[in-house]
C-alpha cells in the first residue's frame, strides 16, 4: 500500500513517450520492480511488477483494461485481473499486489520513494 | 400499539446481520436500538487482511448507505453498553446512556486471546482484530524488519501473510507439532507446512514461548521452552479467540465453564428475554468461531423474535480458505472419529497437494476430508456430505485429477433441490434456480439477487456451474458477446472491421462498445484486425492489444522468458541450419528441444535477448515461426515420394508450399496442418485443421481435425484434387473458418457447431452455394500478398527493438530468472529451489 504522505522523494524513471499508450513498462525503484501502466492518454498507475500467481516479474507485459470501469491488468501468464488503483485482485479476493505512488511532471513519469 | 424497545449490544459482523434480518421480516413492530463500541458501523471482518492490500474501512463497510436512518434504527457509534439490569431491563452504557427493552440481543463478539507469557504488554506486540489493530500494525512496521506470529491457526496463518505483504521477515510459532490443528491432520500439516515455507515464511512449531525479552523498551526477541531464542521486531498473538461475556456474567446470565454466553435452539440465554448470537454464543457447549455460524444463529433470533419459528441446530465448521496463496480446506469429521469410519488419501508430493477423504463403514457416503494445495473438488465435495449423496463407486474419482472423458456424474445436476449451495448465506439449489428462473442470468445479478458467493466466495464456481445448467434446461440462448465491453459476437465484428474498414481497436471500440477493453476483446479484435488487414501486429496501435504471446513475438514461459520457434517449413531442416540453430542456442545457454510440431524450440530467451537471437537466425535463413500466434502453425509431412518406397506423390514439397502460401496467416484460434505422401498417413494429417494426403490421382483434402484436448478425426472435403483445386479450396475453407468462428474455437469446435454439417460445408466451399468464394480467394490473396516476417520488421527498426527490454530505465536483467542445469542443459528453477539456493549462498 502506498500513501502520498509517507513518500519522500521522486524518481524520474522515464518520459511518457516510453509508454505507448494502454501498455506498461517496468522500471527498477531502489531495487523493486515496478510496473507503470499508462491507461488511455495520461492515466498512470504503478504496480508491483511481481505476478504471485506464477512467481514471476512480468505484470508490466499484461493486457492493459477496465472492468465495469476500473481500470485493470491481466497477468500475462495466467490471466489473473489486477485492479490498477488499488492493487486487488479481481479474481482472487486473498491476493493484493502493492501499489506504487506515481506522477507526470512536464513529461517525465516519476515513482513516489520512501526512504 | 406503541413499539417496544429493541436493544443489541454490538455491532460487528452477527449483529449487523441481525438487524438486517429484523429489517426484513419485521421491524414495524419494533424500535431498533444498538450500541456499537468500535467507532465505526460493522465491517467485514473476514476481509480484514485486504486493508493492507489498499482497501479502506469504507470499503469493508457491511451496512448500505443510509441503513440506519432510512430504517429508524438508533445507533450509537463509539459507546459500549457496560451494564445489563435484568430487573428494570435497561441497558446502561459507557456514556451514561440508559434504555429500556423488551428484548435484548447480545452481539458482542470476542477477543483474541494473550497467553500469559512474560513480556506479552512490550511495545510491539499486537492482536489481529479490528481496522484499528491493523493501523497499528501497520503504522509500527515501518520500523521493523522480523514479524512474529504467535499461533499457527487459521488467523495465524493470515496474519503471517499480512506481515509478509508489508515486507517483513516472517516467523509463525506455533504450539502444537503442526499447523492449523484444528482442521489438519499430521500428514497434512506437514504439507501445508512445506508449501508455505516455499512462500518464504518460517514455521516453527511444537514451541512454547516463555518470554517476550525487550530492549529500549521495544520487542527484541523470544525465548523459548527448549531454550531457543528467535530475534524479531514485532509479534502478533493469535492464539485462538475467547467470547466477549463479561457483561452477561455481570448481570446473572449462565455462562459457560470456560466462558461463552449458554443459549438454546432459539438463540435465547438463561434469560428468555435475552438472546446471544455470533462469536459470544455458547451453543451445546460449542463457541462457533466462523460467520456463516453467526449469521444462522442471527436469523434464528430475528424468525423468533417475530414469531416465527426456525431453530439453530448447530453448525458445520467447514472452511475453505487460501493461506499464503495455499489452498486449505477441511471439512466434515476430517479426522475420522466416526467409529468405522475409512480414508482415502492421495498425497502428491511434487504437486503439494494433500487430499483426504473420510468415508462411512459402508462406503456409500462421505463424512469429511482435508484438501491441501489444490481444493478445487471442496464446494461439491461438501454438498455430497451435506446431503448425504450415495457417493459413486470409486469415491477416489472425487479427488483424483479428472480421468479423460469420464465424469464423475455428481456434478450440480444431482444435487437435490433443497441442498445448501452457499453456506456463508444459507441459499439453496432451490433459491438459486428460481432467481435464474427470474431473469438473474449473469453470476453478478445472481449474486446480488440471492446474496450467494458474497461471503466467502467458495461456493462461487457451484454457483456458476449452476447458472449454466439452468441457462441450459430453460433452453435460454446463452448470450455471445465477446464481453462487457462489446456486445457483438466475434463474427459481428469481423463484418463491422471488414464492412466499414475499420483500422484500430480504438476506432471499433468508440464506434460500438464501451469501456476501455480487457484481455477478451483485445486480443480478439486484434486478431480480426490482422485477418483483415495483416499491418505490422507491433505497431502502436495493435502492440497494446496482443495477447501474452503475440506481444513480444514469442512463447512466455513459467519464468518470464521466452521461448524461439523458428519456421521450418514442412519440417525440412538443412544440416546447416541446424548448426546455425545450435550455435545460437550454444550463445544464448538456451535449451533446445524437437517439438511435436517437427521443429525447434529454443527456451529460455530473457526479453532483452530475443531480438539478438534473432538477428542471428534471420542472418541464418530463418523466420518468425509464430509458434506465439493464433495463426498457422505447422504444415507436417512426411517424406513422401522423394524416398519412402510406398509414397505416392511429393508430399515434403507440398507441404514447404502450404506452409509457406499460410506463413503468418491469423485465426480465431491456432490452424494446423499436415501432408502424408499416401494412405499410411505417417503426417497424421487427419488429426489437422487441415490436412492432405496423396492419391493415385491427387490429393485428398480433409477439415476440421484436432489433436489436443479433444481429438477428433479431420473429414474429407474433397478428393483427388490436383494441386490448383486443393489450394484453391484451402483458401476458402480458411478464411470461411475466420469469417464465422468464435474466439479461440478451432475449426473442429466450429464444424462441430456448425448447422448442416459436411454437406453444407461442401456446399459453401465447392459449389459457393453464397456466391461468397470470389471474395474469401480475394482476401486470402491479400494475405499472402502482404506476408511479412515479423521478426525481420521488428529487428530492422530500432524503435521497435526498444520494447524488448526488462526495464525502462535499466540495461540489467530481470535478477528474479535464475537457471539451472538438468541433462547437460537450462531449465528454470522451481520455487523450491529458490530456498535452497539462498540457503547454500548464505
Ligand atoms: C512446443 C510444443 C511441445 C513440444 O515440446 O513438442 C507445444 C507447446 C505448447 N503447446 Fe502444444 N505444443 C506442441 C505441439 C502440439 C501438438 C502436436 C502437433 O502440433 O502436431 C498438439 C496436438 C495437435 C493439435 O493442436 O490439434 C498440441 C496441442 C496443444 C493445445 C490443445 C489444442 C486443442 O485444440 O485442444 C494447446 C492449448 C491451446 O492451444 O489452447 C497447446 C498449447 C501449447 C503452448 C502454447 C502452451 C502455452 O500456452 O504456453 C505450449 C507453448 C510452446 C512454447 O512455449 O514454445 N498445444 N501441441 C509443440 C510445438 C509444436 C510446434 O512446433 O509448433
Ligand atoms: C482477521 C480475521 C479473519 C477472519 N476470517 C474468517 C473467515 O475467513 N471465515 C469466517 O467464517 N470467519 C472469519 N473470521 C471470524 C469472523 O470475523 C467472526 O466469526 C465474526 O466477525 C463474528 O461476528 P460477531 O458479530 O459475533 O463478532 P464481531 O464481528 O467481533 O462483532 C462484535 C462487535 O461487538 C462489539 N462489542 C463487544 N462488546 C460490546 C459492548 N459491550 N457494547 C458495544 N459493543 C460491543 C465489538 O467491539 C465488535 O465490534 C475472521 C476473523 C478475523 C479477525
Ligand atoms: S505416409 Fe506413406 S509415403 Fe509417407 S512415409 Fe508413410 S508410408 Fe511413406
Ligand atoms: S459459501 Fe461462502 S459465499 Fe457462498
Amino acid at each position: 500500500m502506498h500513501s502520498l504522505s509517507t513518500v519522500k522523494s521522486w524518481l524520474t524513471v522515464c518520459t511518457l513517450d516510453d509508454i505507448a499508450p494502454n501498455t506498461g513498462v517496468c522500471a527498477l525503484v531502489e531495487g523493486q520492480q515496478v510496473a507503470i501502466f499508462r491507461v488511455g492518454e495520461d492515466e498512470l498507475y504503478a504496480i508491483d511488477n511481481f505476478d504471485p500467481f506464477s512467481n514471476a516479474y512480468v505484470l508490466a507485459r499484461g493486457i492493459v483494461g477496465d472492468r465495469g470501469g476500473i481500470p485493470k491488468v491481466a497477468s500475462p501468464i495466467y490471466k489473473q485481473n489486477f485492479n490498477l488503483r488499488t492493487g486487488e485482485c479481481f479474481d482472487d479476493p486473498s491476493v493484493t499486489v502493492k501499489t506504487f505512488a506515481v506522477q507526470r511532471v512536464d513529461h517525465q513519469v516519476q515513482i513516489g520513494c520512501h526512504e | 400499539m406503541a413499539k417496544q424497545n429493541l436493544v443489541v449490544i454490538g455491532n460487528g459482523m452477527v449483529g449487523h446481520k441481525f438487524l438486517e434480518k429484523m429489517v426484513e421480516t419485521g421491524s414495524d413492530d419494533w424500535n431498533l436500538i444498538t450500541f456499537c463500541e468500535e467507532s465505526r458501523v460493522a465491517y467485514d471482518r473476514v476481509n480484514l487482511s485486504t486493508f493492507f492490500a489498499g482497501k479502506t474501512a469504507e470499503d469493508l463497510s457491511l451496512v448500505e448507505p443510509n441503513f440506519y436512518q432510512n430504517n429508524q434504527i438508533q445507533i450509537h457509534i463509539g459507546d459500549k453498553a457496560v451494564r445489563i439490569d435484568r430487573d428494570a431491563k435497561q441497558v446502561i452504557s459507557e456514556k451514561g446512556i440508559t434504555i429500556n427493552y423488551e428484548k435484548l440481543v447480545l452481539a458482542t463478539g470476542s477477543f483474541p486471546f494473550v497467553p500469559p507469557i512474560q513480556g506479552k504488554d512490550t511495545q510491539g506486540t499486537f492482536v489481529y482484530r479490528t481496522i484499528e489493530d491493523l493501523e497499528a500494525i501497520g503504522a509500527y512496521a515501518k520500523s521493523c524488519k522480523v514479524g512474529v506470529v504467535v499461533g499457527g491457526g487459521l488467523l495465524g496463518l493470515e496474519c503471517a501473510n499480512a506481515l509478509q505483504n508489508l515486507g517483513l521477515e516472517t516467523h509463525v510459532v506455533e504450539f502444537m507439532p503442526r499447523l492449523m490443528p484444528v482442521q489438519v491432520d499430521d500428514a497434512g500439516g506437514i504439507l501445508l507446512k512445506q508449501n508455505i515455507e516455499k512462500i518464504g515464511v518460517q514455521v516453527h512449531t511444537s514451541k512454547s514461548t516463555t518470554e517476550i525479552v525487550s530492549e529500549n523498551n521495544r520487542v527484541h526477541k523470544m525465548r523459548f521452552a527448549d531454550g531457543t531464542e528467535l530475534l524479531t521486531d514485532l509479534i502478533v498473538f493469535s492464539a485462538g479467540i475467547r467470547p466477549r461475556d463479561a457483561i452477561a456474567r455481570s448481570c446473572g446470565l449462565m455462562v459457560g465453564d470456560r466462558g461463552g454466553i449458554v443459549i438454546n435452539e432459539n438463540c435465547q440465554t438463561s434469560d428468555a428475554d435475552v438472546y446471544a448470537i455470533g462469536e459470544c454464543a455458547l451453543y451445546q457447549n460449542r463457541i462457533y468461531g466462523l460467520v456463516a455460524p453467526g449469521y444462522t444463529m442471527a436469523t434464528v433470533a430475528a424468525d423468533h423474535i417475530c414469531g416465527h419459528h426456525s431453530q439453530f441446530a448447530g453448525a458445520d465448521m467447514s472452511t475453505k480458505l487460501k493461506l499464503l496463496g495455499v489452498d486449505v480446506a477441511s471439512f466434515g469429521d476430517a479426522f475420522a472419529k466416526t467409529p468405522g469410519a475409512r480414508e482415502i488419501t492421495i498425497a502428491d508430493a511434487i504437486q503439494g497437494t494433500y487430499k483426504k477423504l473420510v468415508i462411512d463403514q459402508s462406503g456409500k457416503t462421505l463424512l469429511g476430508g482435508i484438501l491441501i494445495g489444490e481444493a478445487s473438488a471442496y464446494g461439491n465435495l461438501l454438498q455430497l456430505m451435506q446431503n448425504q449423496i450415495t457417493l459413486p463407486p470409486h469415491p477416489e474419482d472425487l479427488i483424483l485429477p479428472a480421468r479423460s472423458g469420464h465424469s464423475t456424474g455428481m456434478g450440480v445436476d444431482s444435487f437435490p433441490d433443497t441442498t445448501q449451495i452457499c453456506s456463508c448465506n444459507n441459499v439453496t439449489k432451490a433459491a438459486i434456480c428460481e432467481a435464474v428462473q427470474q431473469g438473474a442470468t449473469d453470476i453478478g445479478t445472481l449474486k446480488q439477487c440471492t446474496k450467494a458467493g458474497t461471503g466467502c466466495g467458495g461456493c462461487v464456481p457451484l454457483v456458476a456451474d449452476l447458472l449454466k445448467s439452468e441457462l441450459k434446461k430453460a433452453g435460454i440462448e446463452v448470450k455471445n458477446h465477446l464481453c462487457e465491453h462489446f456486445a457483438f459476437s466475434r463474427q459481428e465484428l469481423y463484418h463491422l472491421v471488414r464492412s466499414q474498414k475499420i483500422q484500430t481497436f480504438d476506432q471499433l471500440l468508440q464506434t460500438h462498445g464501451t469501456g476501455r477493453g480487457c484481455e477478451i476483446c483485445k486480443p480478439a479484435v486484434a486478431s480480426i484486425l490482422a485477418s483483415a488487414w495483416n499491418d505490422y501486429v507491433l505497431d502502436p496501435p495493435h502492440a497494446g492489444l496482443q495477447d501474452t504471446n503475440d506481444a513480444y513475438l514469442a512463447n512466455i514461459q513459467r519464468d518470464g522468458t521466452y521461448s524461439v520457434v523458428p519456421r521450418v517449413p514442412g519440417g525440412e531442416l538443412t544440416p546447416d541450419q541446424l548448426i546455425a540453430l545450435g550455435q545460437v542456442a550454444k550463445e544464448f545457454g538456451l535449451y533446445t528441444k524437437i517439438t511435436g510440431g517437427q521443429r525447434v524450440d529454443l527456451f529460455g530467451a530473457r526479453i532483452e535477448q530475443l531480438p539478438l537471437i534473432w538477428k542471428q537466425l534471420i542472418d541464418a535463413g530463418f523466420e518468425s515461426g509464430h509458434a506465439y500466434g493464433k495463426a498457422l502453425r505447422t504444415v507436417k509431412s512426411c517424406v513422401g515420394s522423394t524416398w519412402c518406397r510406398f509414397g505416392v506423390q511429393d508430399s515434403t514439397s507440398l507441404a514447404i508450399e502450404v506452409e509457406l502460401r499460410y506463413r503468418g496467416l491469423r485465426a480465431p484460434h491456432k490452424i494446423k496442418s499436415a501432408v502424408s505422401g499416401c494412405t499410411r498417413e505417417c503426417a497424421e494429417a487427419q488429426s489437422k485443421d487441415f490436412g492432405i494426403i496423396a492419391t493415385e490421382k491427387g490429393w485428398n483434402l480433409y477439415v476440421c481435425g484436432n489433436g489436443g484436448m479433444k481429438p477428433q478425426h479431420a473429414q474429407l472435403l474433397a478428393a483427388d484434387l490436383d494441386k490448383e483445386t486443393l489450394i484453391r479450396y484451402i483458401d476458402r475453407f480458411l478464411m470461411f473458418y475466420i469469417r464465422t468462428a468464435n474466439r479461440l474455437e478451432r475449426t473442429a469446435t466450429w464444424f462441430n457447431k456448425l448447422e448442416g454439417g459436411m454437406d453444407y460445408l461442401k456446399q459453401v466451399i465447392l459449389e459457393d452455394s453464397l456466391g461468397i468464394c470470389a471474395e474469401l480467394e480475394a482476401e486470402m490473396a491479400h494475405q499472402v500478398k502482404t506476408y511479412a516476417c515479423e521478426w525481420k520488421t521488428t529487428i530492422e527498426d530500432p524503435a521497435k527493438v526498444r520494447r524488448f527490454r526488462h526495464f525502462v530505465n535499466s540495461d540489467d536483467s530481470d535478477p528474479n530468472i535464475v537457471q539451472i542445469e538438468e541433462r547437460g542443459q537450462n531449465r528454470p528453477i522451481y520455487e523450491h529451489e529458490r530456498q535452497l539456493i539462498s540457503l547454500t549462498r548464505n
